[in-house]
């Protein structure tokens, strides 16, 4: 894994809000690299810099020193314009609610970000198609944000932010609107997606979802204080699994 | 842990010899609680003094075969009936160890608890990348479908019990923040030194100091 170039890389990151007596350091020096193909956790408690972390490393927000690099692109360094473009192009986000467009369609919402991208609309829908049938949403296609249920919606939201050439997804306590089973199953898709070659970044504060993370970093305070590794798989319960 | 229970359920299912017997058991719980072939033969020896199997003949291959009787039948009944008990609970090691390091001198017990906590996500790590397989297996159907049910079952069961550890940890330190901060925002906030039950201004119920001591090192509220 290590031999690949990193889809996501921060470097010493930092970001503080204010300034003065009133000032807070929302990220101190964070360093994290996500490879194609890993989906790494972020834990910690609120107020621990989660989703300032994920915002900046989506260009939602930017860092008060430190480098983001998206692919080969620090967004930091690029104008609104590239920026804007990055983000069409490199980077999938996924939020709690969703954020599908009420007056499209599933296939519709999935092609928007190629279609904005310049890519013709019949190209584009069928890119988005594609992305859905993948995933094993191709029934949803012509199916509106409100004749879905909320895992459908999110479903459909992950394909959106992977569809085209984008590997890169962030995705936002994607589970928090959502009961646990369905919770589990939007996982287990982000899970499939990586496993087939996107590097995904997951904030969350349910140690059930982390636990679908190749890798789980804690946050607190701003800093990463502690990551964990999952192990390979036929290390643990052997003789089953070596069975299986 | 229930050998003797579990190897009665099998053998409701027909006649079976001690490693067939291992053999399903372990692939019905994903050898999470492995069991060796002489647990198996001294459980059934037992099983057979209490009249709950009996030998019934060999198979083809010449394997001692054990049937189940009524009243292990019985037994067996009784058995899923009745609650696993769960009021008089098992000596819990965390638990002792948390308990023992409020307070203690030289351990930090936030470090305590985020040990605890890598090694208990991670562990779920494990048992969700197993999970992921078994739901697979599951999905699937198969020949082995009850099996694959069963051990997803056992995975999700220790999965629940990781996660319910791993809020319980994200608890006590929450806890013991809310309490230092309490500690420290009271003036006279009492020292180890003071009796008990000295009231300090602002603060119903003050830290014990050695535990503010630990959390003010690192935390900021």
């Amino acid at each position: 894994m290590s031999a690949q170039q990193p889809v996501l890389q921060l470097k010493n990151l930092t970001r503080v809000h204010g300034s003065g007596a009133t000032e807070v350091h929302a990220l101190r020096g964070i360093d994290l690299a996500v490879y194609p193909g890993e989906l790494v956790a972020v834990m910690g408690p609120s107020g621990s810099g989660k989703s300032t972390l994920l915002t900046i490393a989506g260009g939602l927000d930017s860092p008060t020193s430190g480098e983001v690099i998206v692919e080969d692109t620090d967004i930091t360094k690029v104008g609104i314009k590239e920026l804007a473009a990055l983000r069409r192009r490199s980077i999938g986000y996924v939020f709690q609610d969703y954020n599908l467009i009420p007056a499209l369609t599933a296939a519709e919402n999935v092609a928007l970000p190629r279609e904005l991208d310049g890519t013709p609309a019949r190209k584009a829908r069928v890119e988005a198609l594609a992305a859905l049938e993948e995933m094993s949403l191709g029934h949803l296609a012509d199916r509106f944000p409100d004749e879905m249920s909320g895992g459908q919606q999110q479903r459909v939201a992950i394909a959106r932010a992977l569809v085209g050439d984008r590997r890169l997804v962030l995705a936002d306590e994607p589970t928090g609107a959502l009961d646990s089973e369905t919770g589990e199953s939007v996982l287990a898709l982000l899970r499939t997606r990586c496993d087939a070659g996107a590097a995904g970044v997951l904030v969350t504060h349910e140690p059930r979802f982390a636990a679908w993370a190749d890798r789980v970093v804690f946050l607190r305070d701003g800093a990463i204080v502690d990551q964990t590794v999952r192990s390979e798989a036929d290390s643990l319960l052997s003789g089953r699994v070596a069975e299986a | 842990m229930s050998i003797r229970h579990g190897l009665l359920a099998l053998l409701e299912r027909g006649p079976r010899y001690g490693s067939q017997l291992r053999t399903e058991f372990e692939s019905r719980t994903g050898s999470t609680w492995p069991l060796n072939v002489g647990q198996v033969y001294t459980t059934l020896s037992r099983l057979e003094r209490d009249g709950m199997v009996a030998q019934g003949g060999e198979d083809g291959a010449g394997h001692t075969l054990y049937t189940i009787t009524d009243d292990g039948r019985a037994e067996l009944r009784a058995w899923f009936e009745k609650p696993v008990d769960r009021t008089s609970p098992a000596r819990d090691e965390l638990a002792i160890k948390l308990a023992m390091a409020v307070g203690a001198p030289n351990v930090d017990i936030r470090d305590v608890i985020q040990s605890q906590r890598r090694h208990t996500v991670k562990a779920m790590q494990d048992y969700t990348r197993l999970k992921a397989q078994a739901l697979l297996a599951v999905e699937s159907g198969g020949a082995r479908e009850r099996d694959d049910v069963a051990w997803l079952l056992v995975l999700e069961q220790l999965i629940f019990q990781t996660e319910a550890e791993a809020r319980w940890l994200d608890h006590c330190e929450s806890r013991l923040i809310r309490l230092s901060a309490t500690a420290r925002s009271a003036p006279d906030a009492p020292d180890a030194q003071s009796e008990p039950d000295a009231p300090a201004a602002g603060a119903p119920a003050p830290a014990p100091a050695p535990v503010a001591r630990a959390g003010a090192r690192t935390d900021r509220p």
